[in-house]
């Protein structure tokens, strides 16, 4: 894949072609941070530079209700996911080969399912046995689709675990107990953490599921969005989506810094990431 | 002596600010089996991917069979690789991996097929054509990236490091296998290796690398008994390496002893390093040496025994057949034939001084 | 960590039970059913009118051309960053931060910019090119897909594309592969896994979305996925909803088995 007769050109070239797609890609991103400083009512034109969506934004009871169900939902869900996501790895790791390759699979299904047929599946069953649509179901959704990426995350660090360090840790006389939490749960670390962050992005991210398992009654941000398309998002949606991601892109940066000096030659990690 | 068939001439490489390689020197003849020795990141690696055309160095020049070949890529080089760990096409059957280079050349479906059976048959994989790389052991994956490379009729074969991911026996084996094939095809032979004994056992030649300077090139021979300075003589074999001084010519001494030796030129009351291998040091009753020492450590090693004895304040390693046991008190002497004399490094950097051939 | 460790994956087992399996059961239930409760296969079979068959092979058409799009799209970019040597900071402002932006928010956007009066417009007209007019046609369909689908492309291909050792490609050039050769060769055939993986990854989504034809397609524009969601949420129809929600499951059935077929190690997986 080297071309050794024009480095230069080619790495113009490789540079051009990234800069294109984090435009397509940050495009409509940067359009709504414009948006959420337009002091005009309508995405349609621009009525001059305005803090007011953001001063509004805090007195919009709706607005911060869904906020406030989405940031709950996001978290339990994606703390439950990751403390029964965590386990199944470790139960996983004493059983038999074929009943391990079909929880897996069982496993894969949320995961390569259409989010609008795991949305009806799960309407279907909530429907069928008479539960309440609200908070719970949709917290129940959401950890039904969150363990997945917690059990992916953890996987392979489970599977290269180091089994002589936990057979020594037994052999100077720690139990079993106290071995996977001095030894073993400090190598999955890293694993359980990427797996939690992902669960809590794809919980705060998911609109299909939620729309399908949410009842009347109650929002999160994506469904309130949904609604709100028909007469015109508020501004301070586009607000408070700002706050989000530049806080978000700032935690990045400052988590990211320090590595970066760290790491000179090592190899990149694998990034841990999923849709 | 058979022309030169490579050479490479004032060649430097950093990577960052890490200097690899300075100013390297080295022509390789025709027909040569030359084996770049050294400890890792000694620099052999970068020169043979410099040879192969995997790397371009930042200044000096390679030139092949005449003609400068620095800037060429490998694809146009008369050369060809066995790498590492073997970079086996893992999508293609072991046909088709040793075919494909002469397919990209063109040559026709018969003469393919020929030189596959050929290949197969040098390296004792007779049938294993349809068979999948992954389905083969390390050697004999080895052994297909071997014929893969062969098949192209190089002049030259690079191999890096091509029996590290075998076991000791297998590594043994193939070292033979090695040596037959070099003699069967009649090609050059550039073999980069940490193994100090591989070096020694299939080598016409060897060089020794340390920090991006050559330390010696010789036969096995005499790098193994004439090395030119104490890294060599530590990095080849075991060796007792003793602060001495050169009084005059053929005599030194060191442990507070004087001892004959060969070695002249060195002036007089010059600080050296004085290199004495461990089977050549004799062991007898106490007494009848020139130094009385005590041994401390006895192991069998089957062809002989190895002995730490303490004497003169130093703690000899000694090989020997005769056996004594811990405690006991012995001589030691050394045949002056056998002490190697050598210059002290100025300081510790200049360790790694480039010697000119 | 013993025997009685094993126990610990029996909540998962019971949760998977519980909301993967027997839901995934209850679309058949109500898709072979009608309201009285008989068995029946006119859920199934409706997908042959023409109103449900025109909106799905729309959907196949338009989510085929946007996973095409995606793979011409994303190998180049997946192959740069395998090259790079601190891709994975590039990796995450790829594919995770996007993600922090609503969904629905970053795909309306796109109304902004594609707009008659929009963003990209006035861009073109001030530079005295033609203004592009897609807002609300199948066009824009396709433009929200690739958009919002291109990292699940891109992921698996940096994924199989990284795993080729740099020998084999030193190899091949040894042999004497130029550049072209060496990669229709050895880097195409090797990132198979990566490419099906992300073809799937794309192909899914892309099929049963109704939400980036809703935003973006105007009205008038009806995708399988919209079919569907309109029986459950306004129509009340959850049979038929079920019903076509099977005939979806065999397109999302195949894909999946393709997948299983070529990747069989997980080589190319998202993970």
């Amino acid at each position: 894949m080297k071309k050794r007769a024009f480095p230069g050109i080619n790495t113009v070239l490789k540079k051009i072609y990234i800069v294109l797609i984090f435009i397509f890609l940050y495009a409509p991103i940067l359009t709504l941070i414009v948006l959420s400083f337009n002091s005009s009512k309508t995405r349609a034109k621009w009525g001059g530079f305005s803090f007011k969506w953001y001063i509004l934004l805090f007195s919009n009871r709706d607005i911060m209700e869904a906020l406030s169900t989405t940031l709950s939902i996001a978290l339990l869900s994606s703390a439950i996911a990751t403390v029964i996501g965590v386990c199944t790895c470790v139960g996983l790791r004493k059983m038999k080969s074929t009943s391990r390759s079909v929880i897996i699979g069982v496993t894969n299904i949320p995961m390569l399912n259409a989010d609008i047929v795991t949305g009806i599946s799960l309407m279907l069953l909530f429907l069928s046995i008479g539960m309440k649509f609200g908070f719970g179901t949709i917290l129940l959704s959401h950890i039904t689709f969150n363990i997945p990426y917690v059990i992916l995350s953890v996987m392979p660090r489970m599977k290269n675990l180091n089994t002589p360090v936990y057979e020594a840790a037994l052999d100077l006389g720690a139990s079993p107990i106290y071995a996977f939490f001095k030894v073993v749960l400090p190598e999955l670390l890293p694993g359980i953490l990427s797996g939690f962050l992902l669960a809590f992005t794809m919980s705060l991210d998911d609109f299909i599921i939620t729309h399908f398992t949410k009842g009347a009654g109650i929002d999160t941000l994506s469904t309130k969005i949904y609604t709100e398309v028909k007469k015109g998002i508020k501004p301070e949606m586009y607000a408070l989506s700002t706050i989000i991601f530049v806080s978000v892109l700032i935690l990045l940066i400052l988590v990211n810094k320090p590595e970066k000096a760290a790491k000179d030659d090592v190899a990149p990690p694998q990034p841990v990431v999923i849709p | 002596m058979s022309k030169r068939l490579i050479e490479l001439n004032n060649i430097s490489k950093s990577f960052g600010n890490n200097i690899v390689l300075d100013e390297l020197n080295l022509y390789i003849r025709e027909n040569e089996f030359l084996t770049l020795l050294g400890p890792s990141g000694c620099g052999k690696t970068t020169t043979l991917r410099i040879i192969g055309g995997f790397e371009t160095p930042d200044t000096g020049t390679v030139t092949f069979d005449g003609t400068d070949i620095t800037a060429l890529p490998p694809n146009k080089r008369q050369l060809n690789t066995v790498f590492q760990k073997y970079a086996l096409f893992t999508h293609m059957n072991i046909a088709d991996n040793i075919a494909f280079g002469l397919k990209i050349k063109g040559k026709t479906d018969k003469y393919i097929r020929d030189k596959i059976d050929y290949a197969l048959r040098l390296v004792n994989l007779e049938g294993y054509g349809k068979r999948m790389p992954d389905s083969l052991s390390g050697g004999q994956q080895q052994r297909i990236a071997i014929a893969r490379a062969i098949v192209n009729e190089p002049k030259v074969l690079l191999l890096d490091e091509p029996l590290g991911a075998l076991d000791l026996k297998l590594r043994q084996d193939m070292q033979y296998e090695l040596i037959r094939l070099k003699e069967e095809l009649g090609i050059t032979f550039i073999y980069v290796t940490h193994d100090q004994e591989e070096a020694l056992t299939m080598s016409d030649t060897i060089v020794v690398m340390n920090q991006g300077y050559i330390q010696q090139i010789g036969t096995p021979e005499d790098i193994y008994n004439e090395p030119e300075n104490a890294f060599v003589a530590d990095f080849i074999g075991d060796s007792n390496i003793i602060d001495g001084i050169m009084l005059q010519d053929e005599l030194v001494m060191f442990l507070g002893t004087k001892f004959a030796c060969v070695d002249t030129g060195f002036g007089t009351n010059k600080p050296v390093d004085v290199v004495i291998r461990p089977e050549d040091v004799i062991l007898s009753p106490p007494e009848r040496g020139s130094l009385n020492g005590v041994v401390t450590h006895l192991i069998f090693k089957g062809v002989h025994y190895e002995m730490e004895v303490q004497a003169g304040g130093y703690e000899w390693l000694v090989h020997s057949t005769t056996m004594y046991p811990v405690g006991a008190e012995v001589g030691l002497s050394v045949d002056p034939f056998n002490i190697q004399i050598m210059n002290k490094p100025a300081s510790e950097d200049e360790e790694a001084v480039a010697i000119e051939e | 960590m013993k025997n009685k460790s094993r126990l610990l994956s029996g909540p998962y087992l019971f949760w998977a039970i519980s909301f993967i399996i027997i839901p995934f059961c209850m679309i058949f239930c109500y898709g072979l059913t009608d309201k009285s409760g008989n068995l029946t296969l006119a859920n199934i079979l409706s997908i042959a009118t023409s109103e449900h068959s025109k909106a799905l092979s729309l959907s196949i058409e338009l989510s085929l051309i946007a996973t095409a799009i995606c793979l011409l799209l994303g190998y180049p970019l997946a192959a740069i960053l395998a090259h790079m040597k601190n891709s994975s900071g590039v990796i995450i402002f790829v594919f995770i931060l996007p993600m922090w932006m609503n969904f629905l928010l970053r795909t309306l956007a796109w109304q902004t910019l594609l707009e008659k009066t929009g963003v990209i417009n006035t861009v073109l007209s001030a530079l005295h090119l033609p203004t592009i007019n897609i807002i609300n046609t199948s066009g824009a369909i396709v433009l929200g897909m690739v958009y919002n689908f291109l990292p699940f492309m891109v992921l698996p291909l940096y994924n199989s594309l990284t795993k080729i050792d740099e020998n084999v490609l030193n190899a091949a050039a040894d042999l004497g592969a130029n550049a072209f050769q060496t990669f229709y060769k050895i880097t195409l055939p090797l990132s198979v896994p990566g490419i099906i993986s992300g073809i799937t990854m794309v192909f899914v989504p892309a099929l049963t979305t109704f939400v980036i034809s809703k935003l973006l397609g105007g009205s008038k524009i009806l995708l399988i996925g919209n079919v569907i969601e309109e029986q459950f949420t306004q129509a009340g129809n959850w049979h038929l909803g079920s019903g076509l929600s099977i005939v979806l499951m065999i397109f999302i059935i195949i894909n999946m088995l393709l997948s299983a077929v070529f990747d069989k190690d997980g080589e190319g997986s998202v993970l």
